[in-house]
């Protein structure tokens, strides 16, 4: 394959996180030519450090219809990519404590809403929440149980999409950091360090925390904010908790949650999250969010306060003031879309959105209601 | 730091061995009183670690021909306490923005410092074997401590294998002790120490006391065999090591029976504590080592850190004394303390006779980097999560991982209790050897704290008012 024909193709995706890798991997599928523009490796920023929660009940009842997209693209994961990515539909459970008893109240109702779009949730409390989570703690007042939710592993669900876009034909070019793009004439020319020069008529930019700085070269800054996650594992224990409990409160640093996975680790997250660096590729973990993490977790499963932590992270995402993306056409230039900026909240989605911008990209529309996401919504911070 | 008067200066120095010992010696003279926090329960570190209180072997049987060098850095230790804070058994699980977080009974405490002197000390380098995983196998330092600290033996028949120093010093410790030392085997040559010779001649006491360990092995009836490649640690889930299966240097294979073995290549530096600091790191060509980067004097990339002690460089216990000394004085200097230039060259120039001598050391015995190619797919690599050299390979072949933390991402090797401090080096040969990289190319694993466990249970009255702060506002 010549040069010149390596560096043209039908889209090219600048960002190899999750929603990029599937997004090349449905395109291809869609018998589109793909080129995949990545700075490091594929699944390495937020995508790969996230706590790999793959749980529908929670967010905007607007979102569950791309929430239920991903759902089934999940279940036959590693039949599609085939390589094990570690999901597990092992339940999640939203639950609240004693002093905000008003949030069973919310559980209830978002779940008589939730039912429309498919997502059956059962309500627990006093006994029957004892008896089916005994190792819950006393101040857990209520929960919300979904048993269709679950769990994979954020390390290899990425990677595994950019391997399997790769054998369909797509060009993932990692380790290329992308300098410049603009749209000259019918295409769009991409320009990375070292020179080398990347054209397609349609561009989608998925760069998660990186992704203002090539929106802001289309006349469309938005206000993203780095940030990281606050993250924890503890040494294996027999394989005794099932579902992935989260805590629901608008207090942060209440926001605990955990999963464990079949060799035993106890993946904890959540309570804080820190400032990360994107323009050095770093995050560090704060020791202080670390000690408030562990508080948190001992006051929603007691009996981990036996175990030991052996490893903590954190990495980088981007946030938006609204806590939703920017996802779908630009508000500027035709040919190019978005999908970044997922706020923390991208990893179960990840793959549905892949799929929804290989639709947008190849049929012009989607079934899937994105308008909510459009970036026209988010304006800039004023400086 | 610059301008604080001395006697406000908060110094604080990690280690209580003789690179720790000697800083904050040099620290107190200077009329600083520094913080000393160390994970052991006694101060001395390793070489020269003391044995429990009601135990009464003499400093001769503990430490040999290092006696008089224990009894020094533990006296002096003893006539600080009254001039230093000195936090035993406290584990070091975090460091940032300046401040130190520590661990002790499961009770949390934060200490802020001006400066940080760094003395993590060496573990033992290992080299995955078939086998290793069972239970009977031991580094060669831990098989010293369970001598030194608690006057056990591993096994009633010990096989001593790798190579270095610790493997004749460990296995005629033993021999001393009453055990039994069925074979030292070496897998470095006898004649790369001919060749090392005149290197090693810059510390002759310390060649001399080598070569005093092989006769004294050798004249109890020993077998000492160099050269040799190890095989495979043979034995059974149950019931533990049964023997190990070699190659000699003349290509035949042999079995050993035994019941347990000591293993190990020379050491390590511990330096997790270092990349917390976000010091730069250097590969060194020559040990296969990653080494924070350090000044003449001990001075990290990392503003008012400096680095002593193995931790810094594989220098060895007399080293360590002087690296400890010339670390504080450094400190001091940067503080705007007067110190004397001569005192300062002088302990360069021991320190470069050190370096000449651990050179020697490095090229008699030298890391068997070539073994990693050679294992089987199914030896072990990463213990704490049971990952074998094929899992390994194939996250290098099938998954395109060529770095160190890539590979560690998809396969779990270094994921585990130790993070990698004791499977990372030989995980990163063994990711060059499939990759057909160097193995600097393969990179380090990047340091994660808690540097180790930490209990869930760990009390924090910071963290608990913080959380009971933010409650409050929002009610």
């Amino acid at each position: 394959m010549s040069q010149s024909v390596n560096n043209q193709s039908d889209v090219i995706i600048i960002g190899g996180g999750l929603m990029g890798a599937s997004a090349a991997f449905f395109l291809r599928q869609r018998n589109r030519s793909v080129t995949l523009l990545e700075t490091g490796l594929i699944g390495q920023q937020a995508s790969g450090v996230n706590f790999g929660n793959v749980r529908r009940q929670g967010r905007p009842l607007f979102q569950l219809p791309l929430a239920g997209r991903a759902s089934p693209i999940w279940r036959n994961m590693n039949a599609l990519l085939g390589e094990d990515v570690e999901y597990i539909q092992s339940g999640h459970m939203r639950v609240c404590y004693r002093e905000r008893a008003e949030l069973a109240d919310s559980f209830e109702t978002y779940a008589r809403e939730a039912r429309q779009y498919g997502l059956d949730l059962e309500i627990l409390s006093g006994n029957a929440l004892r008896q089916k989570f005994p190792f819950l703690g006393p101040d857990v007042y209520a929960g919300s149980y979904s048993a269709t939710d679950g769990h994979a592993n954020p390390r290899l669900a990425a990677p595994a999409f950019g391997r399997a876009a790769a054998r369909l034909g797509a060009n993932i070019c990692e380790n290329t950091e992308v300098v410049r793009a603009e749209k000259d004439g019918v295409d769009f020319r991409v320009t990375a360090k070292g020179g080398r020069v990347f054209k397609a008529p349609v561009l989608l930019v998925t760069a998660g925390a990186w992704g203002n700085a090539l929106s802001e070269q289309f006349g469309e800054p938005v206000p993203l904010t780095p940030r990281g996650p606050n993250m924890s594992v503890t040494e294996p224990v027999p394989y005794t908790l099932m579902p992935t409990v989260g805590v629901s409160t608008p207090l942060e640093i209440e926001t605990v949650y955990f999963r464990q996975i079949p060799r035993g680790n106890i993946i904890i997250g959540g309570s804080t999250r820190a400032a990360s660096y994107p323009d050095i590729r770093r995050a560090y973990v704060k020791p202080e969010n670390t000690l408030t993490q562990l508080r948190e977790i001992r006051r929603l499963v007691p009996a981990l306060g036996r175990l030991n932590i052996i490893r903590t992270w954190s990495g980088i995402e981007g946030y938006m003031p609204d806590s939703l993306p920017a996802m779908g056409p630009s508000g500027t230039t035709s040919g190019l879309y978005y999908a970044f900026g997922f706020s923390g909240s991208g990893f179960q989605v990840g793959p549905a959105v892949g799929d929804v911008m290989a639709e947008l990209i190849d049929e012009g529309a989607t079934t899937t209601p994105i308008e909510m996401y459009d970036i026209r919504r988010l304006k800039p911070v004023a400086v | 730091m610059v301008g604080r008067a001395l006697n406000t200066l908060k110094v604080v120095i990690i280690g209580a061995g003789p690179a720790g010992v000697r800083a904050a010696q040099t620290l107190v003279a200077a009329g600083v009183r520094p913080t000393v926090i160390d994970e052991g329960r006694r101060a001395g570190g390793q070489i020269y670690r003391r044995q429990p209180d009601n135990f009464t072997r003499s400093l001769e049987t503990l430490y040999g021909t290092e006696a008089s060098r224990a009894q020094g850095i533990h006296d002096t230790f003893d006539g600080l306490v009254d001039q230093i804070d000195y936090l035993p058994e406290t584990l070091v699980w975090n460091i940032s923005d300046g401040r130190v977080f520590a661990v002790s009974e499961k009770r949390e405490t934060t200490i802020e410092y001006d400066a940080l002197i760094i003395c993590s000390g060496a573990t033992d380098r290992l080299m995955p074997v078939k086998g290793w995983d069972m239970a009977g196998v031991y580094s060669l330092g831990g098989s010293q401590v369970a001598l030194k600290s608690q006057a056990v033996s591993i096994g009633q028949r010990v096989i001593f294998m790798g190579t270095g120093p610790l493997l004749y010093l460990v296995a005629s410790q033993y021999l001393k002790a009453g055990a039994g030392v069925v074979a030292v085997l070496d897998t470095s040559s006898f004649i790369k120490r001919v060749v090392a010779a005149p290197k090693l001649m810059s510390a002759p006491d310390a060649l001399i006391n080598g070569l005093k360990f092989t006769l004294a092995l050798k004249a109890a009836g020993v077998p000492v065999l160099t050269g040799i490649r190890p095989l495979e640690i043979t034995g059974d889930v149950e019931s533990g090591v049964s023997g190990l299966i070699f190659e000699t240097g003349a290509g035949e294979h042999r079995e050993i029976k035994g019941d347990a073995v000591a293993m190990g290549y020379h050491l390590r530096p511990e330096t997790q504590l270092a990349d917390l600091t976000r010091c730069e790191f250097a590969f060194d060509e020559k040990s296969h080592l990653w080494y924070p980067k350090v000044d003449e004097d001990g001075r990290a990339t990392t503003a008012n850190v400096y680095l002593a002690g193995d931790g810094a460089r594989i220098l060895g216990a007399r080293a360590a004394e002087v690296s400890g000394k010339l670390a504080a004085l450094a400190c001091l200097k940067d503080a705007g303390a007067p110190v004397l230039d001569n005192e300062i060259m002088a302990l360069r120039q021991d320190m470069a006779c050190w370096k000449r001598f651990a050179t020697g050391l490095r090229e008699a015995f030298p890391w068997p980097a070539e073994q990693a190619a050679k294992l089987p797919d199914e030896t072990v690599v990463c213990r704490c999560e049971a990952i074998t050299a094929g899992e390994l390979r194939r996250t290098v072949n099938a998954m395109g991982a060529k770095e160190a933390n890539r590979a560690k991402a998809f396969s779990r090797v270094g994921m585990g209790r130790c993070q990698g401090r004791y499977c990372a080096l030989a995980g990163a040969e063994i990711i060059a050897a499939a990759a057909g990289i160097p193995v600097s190319e393969a990179g380090r694993l990047r340091g994660q704290a808690p540097v180790k466990p930490l209990p869930i249970c760990i009390e924090d009255d910071e963290a608990a008012a913080a959380i009971s702060t933010v409650r409050e506002l929002t009610k």
